[in-house]
């Protein structure tokens, strides 16, 4: 009896320590945090990969449908990009809004530069980019999208490519720009016309040597080596439509995330129920995959061995998993009503999807399919994690 | 006027004036379940005034309503923005839309408009539906109720 006591003692002794220091803030990583939009609440959730739960929420973001997020290269911050112009700047460790600014009146993504110092805006309204500087908002270039007679164009899928550099295109104009700002106060525009009609969205390879922009206009999408600039801009697989109508189309595709899988890349078709397979060496179309839906993400998981396809309404409550080996679907889950968007977790062993209309993010693992958590979240729609902080055209 | 639509939304929405053109008629047309909000909107955005809108269109259910007012919120607003203030696609407030007639508004959303990206939802809506979204987005669209 006495030992025991003398043993709970100790045991007490030995964890003061402890208790001492947990009333210290508790250090932590943000490796594996992550930022879900809350689109209609104007709300983002900070949450954890690891413990798949949401550790706080911050408010005041004004209207997000459709918003977009970039994160600082320490992985802290989290820049939020608005439908309303709005650019928050937000402290994921903290919980809390550190800066809002109104930018524009009508923005649905930017990019952050390679050296982390500037934060660029995408706007349809004024169309053209604006750039920030990425600790205080302070801003430092605007950059007018003007074509033709005094128009401005609306801005989309834009990136950042190495050198301070940002690529994007122009909706109206059917242009792909690279606007320069290593000489944030002088920045260079290079720009490329007739590269396509209507551009709706870009991306640029995981090496930040190509740069493609999806075509709504036609079928085909505009490719630049970015590498060779000068040999200007190329068509890709055009005419995949081969003269079929085309199905009415209810939401633009996003090119956004990484479709490239090895030496493939993945695509949506637009107004077809396909994913466009193409080879990065010679960019020809190497197969093509039929569907559930029109495509809206086509995104890989990051070791590419599988690649994940969400939809188009009315078929938004379906997602499917090609097998990049045998270039077959081998799996067709329900997650929830309107699933707007996909995201790995650094390594692919979980996939994150958010269900707008059953208000909740679902976390399934990706060798069994089995679903691993259900969160709840108010119209949820972008999901995005710190490690994008690391990527090239993230 | 998209410009000024973009700088202060709200504000314009509040301060505008009903549509003079039309010819006058009581409104009765709501189901108790919408016509709080909808008589609220009236009041606050437009005056007491915009009641008497032309040749109301019948509303649809509650249910169907409640579908149809998260559908154009959520669905039309991926490009048209969830506030309607326009993205991708055109605004859709009151403002912008009060110069074209209501019947080339239904054709627009039933077919679509070619060489556009507005596609035509006429496999998810009928006419009827489809004219009383339009005279919804012309009075200034209901928010989903929570």
């Amino acid at each position: 009896m006495r030992k025991a006591l003398r043993a709970w003692c100790w045991a007490i002794l030995a964890f003061l320590p402890l208790l001492a220091w947990s009333a210290e803030p508790t250090l932590r990583g943000t490796g594996d945090l992550g930022v879900i939009i809350e689109r209609s609440a104007g709300r983002v959730l900070i949450v954890s990969t690891s413990s798949n739960s949401i550790i706080s929420k911050v408010e005041g973001l004004g209207d997000l449908s459709h918003a977009s997020v970039v994160f600082s290269r320490d992985a802290r911050y989290a820049y939020v990009f608005g439908r309303d112009g709005g650019l928050s700047k937000v402290d994921i460790l903290r919980g809390t809004l550190e800066k809002r600014i109104v930018q524009g009146g009508n923005s649905i993504g930017g990019a952050i530069s390679q050296n982390g110092r500037l934060v660029a805006v995408a706007n349809y309204e004024p169309g053209g980019l604006k750039v920030f500087t990425a600790d205080t908002l302070e801003p430092v270039a605007d950059i007018p999208a003007a074509y033709g007679d005094n128009k401005l164009s609306k801005v989309v899928g834009i990136a950042d490519l190495p050198g301070d550099r940002f690529i994007y295109s122009l909706f109206d104009a059917d242009q792909i720009w690279i606007a320069d700002l290593r000489d944030p106060k002088a920045p260079k525009v290079e720009k490329f016309s007739n590269i396509g009609k209507a551009p709706y969205d870009g991306l640029v390879t995981p090496d930040s040597r190509h740069y493609m922009a999806g075509l709504f206009g036609e079928d085909g999408i505009a490719l630049l080596d970015t590498w060779q600039p000068e040999q200007g801009v190329k068509r890709i697989l055009a005419n995949y439509g081969r003269g079929e109508e085309k199905l009415p189309v209810y939401k633009m595709p996003h090119l956004r995330g990484w479709a490239v899988a090895g030496h493939q890349v993945y695509l949506p078709a637009i107004g077809r129920h396909e994913v466009l397979v193409a080879d990065t060496i010679h960019w020809k179309e190497t197969a093509r995959i039929a569907v559930r839906g029109q495509p809206v993400f086509v995104v890989a998981r990051p070791d590419g061995r599988q690649v994940w396809v969400n939809f188009a309404f009315p078929d938004n409550g379906f997602v499917q998993v090609i097998d990049t080996l045998s270039g077959k679907i081998v799996q067709t889950l329900e997650p929830g009503k309107a699933v707007l968007h996909l995201e790995f977790t650094p390594r692919g062993e979980t996939v994150w999807a958010s269900a707008r209309d059953d208000h909740k993010v679902l976390i399934y693992d990706t060798a069994s399919f089995a679903k691993l958590a259900e969160l709840p979240a108010d119209s949820p729609s972008g999901i995005f994690f710190t490690s994008r902080a690391h990527r090239i055209g993230f | 006027m998209q410009h000024l639509l973009a700088t202060h939304p709200r504000r314009r929405l509040f301060q505008l004036s009903p549509p003079a053109t039309k010819p006058s008629r009581e409104g009765v047309f709501f189901l108790p379940s919408i016509r709080i909000g909808l008589a609220v909107l009236a009041l606050g955005g437009l005056g007491a005034g915009s009641l008497a809108l032309a040749q109301e269109p019948p509303a649809p259910s509650p249910e169907r309503s409640r579908e149809l007012i998260r559908m154009v919120r959520q669905d039309c607003g991926s490009c048209h923005g969830l506030t309607l203030r326009g993205g991708l696609g055109s605004p859709l407030l009151p403002e912008t839309l009060r110069d074209k007639p209501p019947d080339g508004l239904k054709h627009t959303i039933l077919l679509g408009r070619p060489g556009t990206a507005m596609p035509p939802w006429k496999t998810f809506l009928n006419e009827a539906e489809a004219d009383w979204i339009v005279a919804q987005l012309l009075r200034g669209f209901p928010e989903e109720s929570k």
